[in-house]
């Protein structure tokens, strides 16, 4: 990317003045800031309002805001929210209905939210995240008119990692802390040495280089472009967590009567939060809400958690009774019946669900137990074979 | 007709033939008891057209049918296994048409040609573990609310 | 695409039997759905209760036929409608029986309890074509004679010599009851095909499509021409909800319909 002219460099004054072009354009603008002891995607009115100088410390089970003398704003690892809280809200309204008093229905489509939306520091991880729930909600044959909307509307700036986690694993999931491809209106990479605190901007949109334009930058220079390259690189092998390096889509379609299933079923809790932090989890329910007339009726969507055991309901039962099968649908889904139903995997590998896990399952953990599980059945298979 | 249990594909086609060597044609009129609950099972049938039907007699409600059995369908196979008594009552629904069997003439045979008597056998197991099953499946009650196959 | 509930008329009510009732649909303004095909489903919508899914059991030019059994909320709401009431509709959803790929086959149809219903369109229509397919066979189980749905129907199509071969069979019979009585697979000896040239349609409780598709495999039909349609929770109908997976079939988008080469696997793995 040296030499790419649509490059320039931000300092924090640039930031700020990014954020206010944007909001002058209409747009709300989200961005990480802290909050309750946590980093909380948030609107946000200027550079001030970021987590400049706050890091995060991550384990199973574990999260923790530290403070970085360097004064870093993006070193912080993923906090429990994902952009889909904006893109894919947890309440929405779709419908209101009336009933007329001689019994006739009529049905308003609500229209949806008309926000129009700036993220501020999207992570490679949440970029992938963000493109793989535009195919569940918006590729399909019936795109989920809210979620394209909003979608369509969204001004993305990405951040690079140069700090990854504890409990981050993209590399593995084949992403990386890098923004590569498209997907994305501006990428920034911090850069954070002698030569000050700053930030290289790549343009990936029309609507990106306008609003570059827009703000005071410095062209891009070799020593910025070769300071940013060298700290995502380096990030790449500071990856805490890492899949097992097999076809996980395979592992889970054989692994569907393993024993791991018990083991991991005795320390779930079944509570979901793996679910609500998840950058792709998508799944919602429908409530029915009348007044008191009860000539009026409205329809909500809400998230829903595969992990709540009415989730599976069919006249009489749920489906999915035992915990076991309840962690076995998440992770089989997330990790492979994806590929069947929307083509690719739904695991980005940001770490959340590793995070937030109250009793700190670890995916990556889970994958390579059921991997040893299926090696060993396949050795005894082995030799079961030759002793014949 | 292609099935499991019936003397067509249930017999492989030379103990097929040996059988129906010793088959009797006969026909029921409608409302003819073939057979008794507890009486000595002396006989068999393959039914060639009409219905069957196999009940048990509940008092105060007369003969409760169990099941019908038609076209290729083995009719009986208390028969084949000691004490030879018949479990439940038969009776012709219909005009049935039949090949009728003696038992011991059967069993004679078997016990002189195994491989024969094992064509046999199997063939009435396989008749008996496919009305097993689908009796075990009846019990369910799968059709009843909550069991069935409706929508919500 | 309908993403709200499109007004239809009760136009029609017809108690099928003490917990089931068909309702004729009409649509209440201007706006219509799309053509049906046999198979596929609408999401029917009871003002303030809720949605269901349910397939069409009749297509006619205008109006649609659901045959709805009365077992949670909505489905009360809605068999408790009278003509004159309106309903909501989405749909078409799912796939279909896809008749039109047993061209020149013999076709079974087996259905177990209200899983006649959705079979029904594809009986009709295969009945009305019938010089396009080999023999047609309706093998229909019913839990009892009362029980029996579209009695009148099926009790004439087993009477008639045309073109249908129809055989219904109940698990206790009761006085006045004119058929069989055993579990339907039994009623494939009586059946007229020629397995290795058969599509096999089969509705009802999981149990029954499970021993009626092996059943059907060892007398000699292709796994992927024994169609069967499966059922999951279902809450949008649009691929969105993640209610009704079944391993990786969404079945709401690549089901209720799908074959038994895709399903047999599928319905091994319990609670899946």
């Amino acid at each position: 990317m040296t030499n790419n002219p649509a490059t320039g460099v931000l300092d924090r004054d640039g930031l700020s003045a990014l954020i206010e072009v944007l909001a002058a354009q209409g747009r709300t603008v989200i961005g990480p800031t802290v909050r309750d002891g946590a980093i909380v995607l948030a609107e946000i009115g200027s550079a001030d309002d970021l987590p400049f100088g706050w890091g995060s410390e991550v384990e199973a089970g574990r999260y923790r805001l530290v403070p970085r003398a360097d004064g870093a704003v993006f070193a912080h690892t993923a906090g429990p929210q994902s952009w889909k809280t904006f893109l894919h809200p947890q309440r929405e309204k779709l419908w209101s209905a009336e009933r007329t008093p001689d019994g006739a229905l009529s049905v308003t489509e609500d229209d949806p939210e008309q926000t129009s939306y700036a993220f501020l520091g999207v992570r490679p991880c949440d970029l992938r995240a963000i493109t793989i729930q535009d195919r569940v909600l918006a590729g399909g044959r019936y795109p989920d008119r809210g979620y394209r909307e909003r979608r369509t509307g969204a001004f993305l700036i990405a951040a690079e990692c140069t700090e990854p986690g504890a409990t981050c694993f993209c590399v593995s999931m084949g992403g990386g802390p890098a923004v590569d491809g498209s997907g994305f209106d501006l990428a920034l990479t911090e850069v954070l040495d002698q030569g000050g605190h700053r930030f290289l901007v790549r343009v990936g949109s029309e609507a990106g280089r306008d609003a570059l334009d827009g703000v005071p930058h410095a062209p891009a220079d070799a020593e910025t472009e070769y300071a940013a390259r060298a700290a995502v690189d380096a990030a790449r092998d500071r990856m805490g967590r890492a899949m097992p390096p097999v076809d996980l889509r395979t592992l889970m379609g054989e692994s569907l009567e393993a024993d791991r299933w018990d083991d991991v079923a005795a320390r779930c809790l079944t509570c979901g939060n793996c679910t609500m932090v998840c950058p792709t989890c998508f799944c919602t329910t429908t409530e029915e809400v009348t007044d008191l007339t009860g000539d009026h009726a409205e329809r909500w969507l809400r998230w829903d958690s595969c992990f709540d055991v009415a989730f599976s309901h069919l006249h009489g039962g749920p489906v999915r009774a035992s915990a076991r099968s309840r962690y076995r649908q998440w992770l089989t889904h997330k990790l492979s019946t994806w590929y069947e139903q929307f083509g690719s995997s739904g695991c980005v590998g940001c770490g959340r669900c590793v995070t937030w896990c109250p009793v700190g399952i670890d995916i990556t953990e889970e994958a390579a137990a059921l991997h040893d599980e299926r090696a060993g059945r396949l050795r005894h298979e082995k030799q079961k074979e030759t002793q014949r | 007709m292609t099935s499991t249990t019936t003397v067509s594909v249930g017999l492989p086609v030379e103990h097929r033939d040996r059988l129906m060597r010793l088959a009797r044609e006969v026909s029921f009129g409608a409302g003819t008891r073939l057979f008794e609950e507890g009486r000595r099972a002396d006989r068999f049938w393959v039914i060639r057209t009409g219905t069957v039907l196999l009940d048990l007699h509940v008092p105060g409600r007369g003969a409760a049918v169990i099941e019908s059995l038609g076209h290729g369908e083995l009719l009986g196979w208390s028969w084949h296994y000691p004490p030879y008594v018949w479990q439940l009552g038969a009776g012709a629904l219909s005009p049935v048409r039949a090949w009728e069997f003696d038992a011991e003439t059967v069993r004679a045979l078997c016990a002189r040609d195994p491989a024969f008597g094992r064509s046999i056998a199997t063939w009435v197991g396989r008749v008996v573990t496919h009305r097993l099953q689908a009796s075990r499946i009846r019990l369910l009650d799968l059709y009843a609310p909550y069991g069935s196959g409706s929508r919500a | 695409m309908s993403d709200v509930p499109v007004p239809h008329l009760v136009t029609g009510m017809r108690r099928e039997t003490a917990d089931t009732v068909s309702l004729t649909l009409t649509p209440a303004g201007q706006e219509a759905l799309e053509p049906f095909a046999p198979g596929q489903f609408a999401m029917v919508y009871a003002f303030g209760v809720g949605e269901i899914p349910v397939s069409v059991s009749r297509v006619g030019r205008r109006e649609l036929v659901h045959t709805i059994r009365s077992v949670g909320a909505v489905s009360a709401a809605l068999c408790a409608l009278r003509p004159g009431s309106q309903v909501g509709l989405r749909g078409p959803f799912g796939t279909g029986w896809e008749l039109e790929r047993a061209a020149g086959q013999d076709i079974v149809a087996v259905t177990g309890g209200i899983g006649l219903a959705p079979l029904r369109p594809l009986v009709l229509a295969a009945r009305a074509a019938h010089r396009a397919y080999g023999r047609l066979n309706l093998l229909v189980g019913s839990r009892t004679f009362e029980d029996l749905l579209y009695a009148d129907q099926v009790r004439a199509w087993a009477e008639s010599h045309g073109p249908l071969l129809c055989r219904a069979t109940v698990d206790r019979p009761s006085p006045g009851w004119w058929g069989h009585v055993g579990l339907v697979t039994t009623l494939l000896n009586s059946a007229r095909f020629v397995p290795e040239n058969t599509t096999a349609y089969v509705c009802g409780p999981e149990v029954m499509i499970r021993a009626t598709a092996r059943d059907l495999l060892h007398r000699g039909v292709r796994a992927d021409r024994i169609r069967v349609s499966l059922e999951r929770n279902m809450r949008c109908a649009t691929g969105h909800c993640g209610h009704c997976q079944l391993g990786g079939v969404l079945m709401c988008r690549d089901g209720p319909v799908i074959g038994w080469d895709r399903a047999a696997s599928l319905l091994m793995v319990r609670e899946l």
